[in-house]
């Protein structure tokens, strides 16, 4: 009973730490973006300004694994109180959704720093 | 164009029920509460409803009032009225016993589960414990201290409505005033009984209960407090 107190208020304490990382991440993202399409949508510029920088790469493994870990806790509040699944089964679908979000980032982030058969 | 009576609709029954209509002579300075007191005394002495001091401390007359929960001792008839009606109804997210008379006992019931007693540590003829009107958790314990119990911030609350094991806004702002007082020797134990989904953590701050108390408290910050006090009690080990 008390370890799963603890847990739930690990949970939110982790959704509350990983949404003060996407608070950053997200406004450097669509500021970096916005100044990016200025002189036009250019997939060469991004990738030139991508590969080979590990500051970006840093970057987006902070924002994939903030995002990781906020969106499915999210999900797990809503389907905690918006549907009859059992806890059981509401964990298991977060956890799946976490690990779907982290590989998919983490894939495109490497990739983007390493180039073609990089990652 | 002044009035003379006023059309009141009245749930009659327990969950299943319907709204009756009465027509009642509308005085100066009329409350709600005044209104179905007059209905029960000159319409339908079968009318069930709850009231004791008629002066905003014992929390007991709350009801719907036009769709909105509010204490009818100190709801003055001419504020509340739409086109010349007034509807009332039980206050929500409780079981009816009867009429306007709801079951009170989910609500106290969970007010113990949140911690709402204080459990003194002083030992047996130690002297008054001080605490400086001015310090951070005496500001925040007075904050809170007001509540009389009356429910309409648990009728209000849209999470209430839908997780029956949520403690609600009034239990949580019971456990915050006691939180914050330095004579009580249960913090760890009160702090984990208001973690988790059925407690501070499943708030959605959406203020329904700050928009409806009476005594205008401020149940969402108290529950804010209680979210960081049990993330500090987390880091430090003592949760």
């Amino acid at each position: 009973m008390t370890a799963a107190v603890r847990t739930e208020a690990w949970l939110w304490l982790a959704q509350r730490a990983s949404a003060a990382v996407l608070a950053v991440t997200v406004c450097v993202h669509l500021g970096t973006m916005i100044w990016a399409v200025q002189g036009g949508l250019d997939a060469a510029e991004i990738v030139s300004r991508l590969r080979g920088h590990g500051g970006w790469l840093a970057f987006y493994c902070s924002f994939t694994i903030a995002a990781a870990v906020h969106a499915p806790l999210g999900v797990r509040a809503v389907l905690r109180e918006w549907t009859p699944l059992r806890t059981t089964s509401v964990n298991a679908l977060s956890a799946a959704l976490a690990l779907a979000l982290l590989a998919l980032g983490l894939r495109a982030a490497l990739a983007m720093f390493a180039g073609p058969g990089g990652a | 164009m002044s009035r003379s009576t006023i059309d009141v609709s009245v749930w009659r029954g327990r969950r299943e029920g319907r709204f009756v209509e009465y027509r009642v002579p509308l005085e100066d300075n009329q409350t709600v509460l005044d209104t179905v007191t007059w209905i029960q005394r000159h319409a339908d002495p079968t009318l069930a409803y709850r009231f004791a001091c008629r002066v905003g401390m014992c929390g007991s007359c709350a009801m719907t009032v036009n769709g909105t929960p509010r204490w009818t001792c100190r709801t003055h008839v001419q504020r509340v009225l739409h086109d010349g009606r007034l509807e009332v109804a039980p206050l929500a997210n409780l079981e009816v016993i009867k009429d306007l008379a709801v079951d009170m006992s989910t609500f106290f019931d969970k007010m113990a589960r949140a911690g709402g007693a204080f459990e003194g540590e002083a030992a047996p003829g130690a002297d008054f414990a001080v605490v400086a009107p001015a310090s951070p958790e005496r500001r925040a314990a007075d904050a809170a201290i007001e509540c009389i119990g009356c429910g309409v911030c648990y009728a209000a609350c849209d999470v209430v409505a839908w997780n029956p094991d949520y403690l609600g806004p009034a239990a949580l702002n019971r456990a915050w005033s006691l939180v914050n007082d330095v004579r009580d020797g249960a913090r760890r134990e009160r702090l984990r009984a208001v973690s988790g989904d059925g407690g501070c953590h499943g708030c959605h701050t959406q203020q329904g209960c700050v928009r409806h108390c009476p005594k205008h408290l401020d149940p969402t910050a108290s529950i804010a407090g209680l979210k960081r006090t049990v993330a500090r009690a987390l880091l430090k080990g003592d949760l």
